[in-house]
């Protein structure tokens, strides 16, 4: 442990600790705007730049390790011009029209300027101009607020392994965008939108939807509900400033009806019918290999991520029939909403307009997508982020914190914990084991809790197995069996886990892939900026959500059965073939 | 021609040969290339220099195939494409011209050569004679600035250049081969 000065301070910070890291475990504060949390520091920005006495030169901080005897001023008055001067740099090819600005609010570079004491322009010269593309349906760039610190790069290559944007060209006329600064249609983007997660500034934002659901919502002749994603729950309080993790469900409900919806229904409900269907269809296909000696496609991977299914159909291809083909608690959702539901309401599906807020961008591509219009209408409208949601709810002048709590409305509203859990990575897998090792064995699933505590940590892959003992007659051909699950997080996780299946390394049954890191509730479209101490609350209190829960377990939601008696028939009926499953379709990575 | 093409590994290859070989013929040599530094780092670099010096430049299908048989993504591949002034992604002249604008190059006429190109060639930087004989670029530094003003013409280094001798220069590559 070396032995430093910072400011005066001596300090013994860990080895191999950056100055920055050091400084952050003290409780000193260094500016940046291109670091990312344990990703390898780029240096790019230049602003957490410190004075080491001995040294000549200004260090970036985020990429200078710490070493025995240093002596650090992170605030001195020469760090300050620098760093004030780096930041007027940058404020002089920003297109700053902070006032019309999506990130008007938590834009890092207006903060910190401000924060600097920066007034007045300083530099005035030539600005790159703006480029927007809007060629994907989640997706706006604008090129003229973009700052090239590049952690969207990093997320995009490093967290995410799809490598849609890299910078182009050089020096002053750099960009950073896909290939020859075209639109981020002409690659293979899968629309997780981490890079609206990470951008400092309002240069990647996900594709406003709210005017379309206030018009909505004016037009009498309109029916609107909307459903909410588990995520959103412990998410959505952060953008009134409530710590992370803080439970918001009963005041989310409330302001979603001052806010005039007709009714508010939870995708908890089609997570439900989810397990349902994807248990049915696991079970299906272990059928079909152990007793039948036919072929299916093992192991079964968990369909909900719409980015997952995107980059799938681009890099993975030949694992498209292992994903199972139910279509995601979203879109089960609208094509029920606009069928079974406007049936027992007695409207014309027409008239029904079906609003998500999901915590996710891709959510915004998946309702559009091809396959996705069952109910002989597009299944699900509008999509909004969990952002676009906070942002409505202060368009509409509720006091959010002090609205009283309600709850969600029947049917669709009706959930068990087991939905909860779908937010989390590993939930999903959990929640579809706790029904499958009741439906075979007749006992519920044998963990503490309910909880497979090795799939709910941060762990890129985890992998976890149980054995069936004392299977009921229908499942006998299962006794003994050793099911051996996996769950990954962050589509770079998931490529490693697919390249180990791919060369039999490993075999699994059932594998839950989600497309962001932590799963939903570090979705693309959450509350900005998201680390892994926010992931740790967030899962906490979908956990305690579930926990708090009557029923915890999908199969026991009288809801569901009520569906299937009155509507579905049973899992994998005709019916549901039509409505609640899907088909996927292999996807050129570069438009030639 | 398909035979031949299998008996000659790239280097045989003088640029611009592109015009008489399908890109059949253009991906079967890039893959024998890419198979040479397989599993090797930071192979892009030099599997990019060897496309180009057998096409002349870089054409899409070629940058597309690199990305996939090196499991790069196309726009890292064009990233780094369009960050190296050395690489072009439009065809060009039989000669390459680029003329370094160095500071030791710069400090010693290099502009003014550039511009008595410019003037000669009717082109501007960036552009291709219409007779597709030259194409005129700017270097940054060839690491010759003992020899400044440095242009090089394909593989030819020319020092100590001089304005008014520019018509002679270009003389000795008129109709000639891509030496």
């Amino acid at each position: 442990m070396p032995e430093i000065i910072m400011n005066g301070m001596k300090l013994n910070p860990a080895d191999n600790t950056t100055i920055l890291d050091a400084a952050r475990a003290a409780g000193i504060k260094i500016p940046t705007l291109c670091f990312l949390e344990g990703k390898t520091p780029l240096g790019a920005c230049r602003v957490c730049i410190v004075e080491i006495e001995g040294s000549q030169a200004l260090s970036a901080s985020c990429c200078t390790p710490v070493r025995q005897g240093m002596v650090i001023h992170t605030n001195s008055l020469r760090v300050r011009n620098a760093r004030r001067m780096i930041v007027e740099l940058l404020l002089s090819e920003h297109e700053g029209d902070c006032q019309y600005c999506d990130r008007s609010e938590d834009c890092e570079l207006k903060k910190l300027a401000n924060e600097l004491g920066i007034r007045a322009p300083k530099y005035t010269g030539e600005k790159t101009g703006s480029k927007i593309d809007d060629t994907t349906p989640a997706i706006i760039r604008d090129s003229g607020k973009c700052i090239k610190c590049r952690r969207c790069v990093t997320v995009c290559n490093a967290v995410q392994n799809v490598g849609a944007i890299f910078p182009q060209g050089r020096g002053f006329e750099t960009t950073i965008s896909p290939a020859f600064a075209a639109g981020l249609d002409s690659v293979a983007c899968v629309q997780c939108g981490q890079c609206t997660a990470v951008c400092p500034v309002g240069a990647i934002i996900e594709r406003d939807h709210t005017k379309g659901v206030w018009a909505a919502l004016d037009d009498p002749k309109k029916h609107v509900v909307v459903q909410t994603a588990p995520a959103i729950r412990a998410s959505l309080g952060e953008a009134f400033d409530l710590p992370p993790g803080t439970l918001v469900t009963g005041r989310m409900v409330t302001a979603l009806r001052h806010m005039g919806f007709d009714a508010i229904f939870d995708t908890n409900f089609t997570a439900d019918l989810t397990i349902i269907e994807e248990g049915n269809e696991l079970l299906k296909r272990l059928k079909t290999v152990l007793v039948d000696g036919g072929e299916a496609a093992l192991p079964q991977f968990t369909s909900c991520s719409p980015g997952w299914i995107k980059f799938a159909e681009y890099f993975y291809p030949e694992f498209l029939p292992n994903i199972s083909t139910c279509k995601s608690p979203q879109q089960m959702f609208g094509a029920l909403a606009k069928t079974y539901y406007a049936e027992k309401k007695g409207i014309n599906p027409e008239d029904v307009i079906v609003v998500s807020v999901m915590p996710c961008t891709a959510k915004k591509y998946e309702c559009q997508r091809e396959e996705m219009y069952d109910s002989g209408y597009q299944d699900v409208d509008y999509v909004l982020t969990t952002r676009e949601l906070g942002r409505m709810i202060k368009q509409a002048g509720l006091n959010f914190i002090e609205l009283p709590e309600s709850e969600m409305d029947a049917p669709l509203g009706m959930s068990s914990g087991a939905a909860d859990i779908f937010a989390n990575t590993g939930g999903v897998m959990e929640a579809a084991l706790r029904t499958v090792y009741e439906v075979v064995t007749g006992r519920p699933l044998p963990m503490e809790n309910l909880h497979v505590t090795p799939l709910t940590t941060l762990e890129g892959v985890k992998t976890a197995s149980l054995k069936i003992e004392g299977a009921v007659p229908d499942w006998s051909f299962l006794e003994g069996v050793e099911v051996r699950v996996a769950v990954a997080h962050g589509l770079d996780n998931a490529s490693r886990l697919l390249e180990t299946i791919k060369d039999g390394k490993e075999n699994f049954h059932f594998v839950e892939v989600m497309t962001c890191p932590g799963g939903c509730i570090g979705g693309g479209g959450q509350p900005r900026y998201t680390t892994d101490e926010i992931r740790k609350a967030r899962i906490e209190a979908i956990f305690k959500e579930d926990e708090g829960k009557a029923l915890r377990k999908s199969h026991d939601n009288p809801a569901i059965i009520q569906i299937y008696e009155e509507f579905l028939g049973q899992p994998l009926g005709e019916k549901s073939h039509h409505l609640l499953h899907t088909c996927y379709q292999k996807r050129e990575k570069v438009l030639q | 021609m398909k035979a031949t093409v299998e008996s000659k590994t790239f280097n045989d290859f003088s640029k611009n040969q592109h015009q008489e070989m399908s890109s059949t013929d253009v991906i079967h040599i890039l893959d024998n290339i890419i198979n040479e530094y397989s599993g090797t780092e930071g192979a892009l670099i030099p599997v990019l220099q060897s496309a180009q010096n057998m096409l002349g430049y870089l054409p899409k299908y070629v940058m597309i195939h690199i990305s996939e048989r090196l499991g790069i993504p196309y726009s890292e591949v064009t990233g780094v494409v369009s960050f190296y002034s050395y690489f072009s992604t439009i065809p060009r002249g039989r000669h390459v011209i680029r003329v370094c604008l160095g500071t030791a190059c710069y400090v010693r006429g290099g502009k003014e050569v550039l511009e008595a190109l410019e003037k000669e060639l009717s082109i501007r930087v960036g552009e291709t004679t219409e007779d597709r004989q030259f194409s005129l670029e700017i270097g940054r530094c060839f690491g010759a600035c003992g020899l400044a003003p440095v242009v090089m013409v394909g593989d030819d280094v020319h020092q100590r250049v001089k304005p008014a001798k520019i018509k002679e220069l270009l003389k000795q590559y008129e109709g000639a081969g891509n030496e």
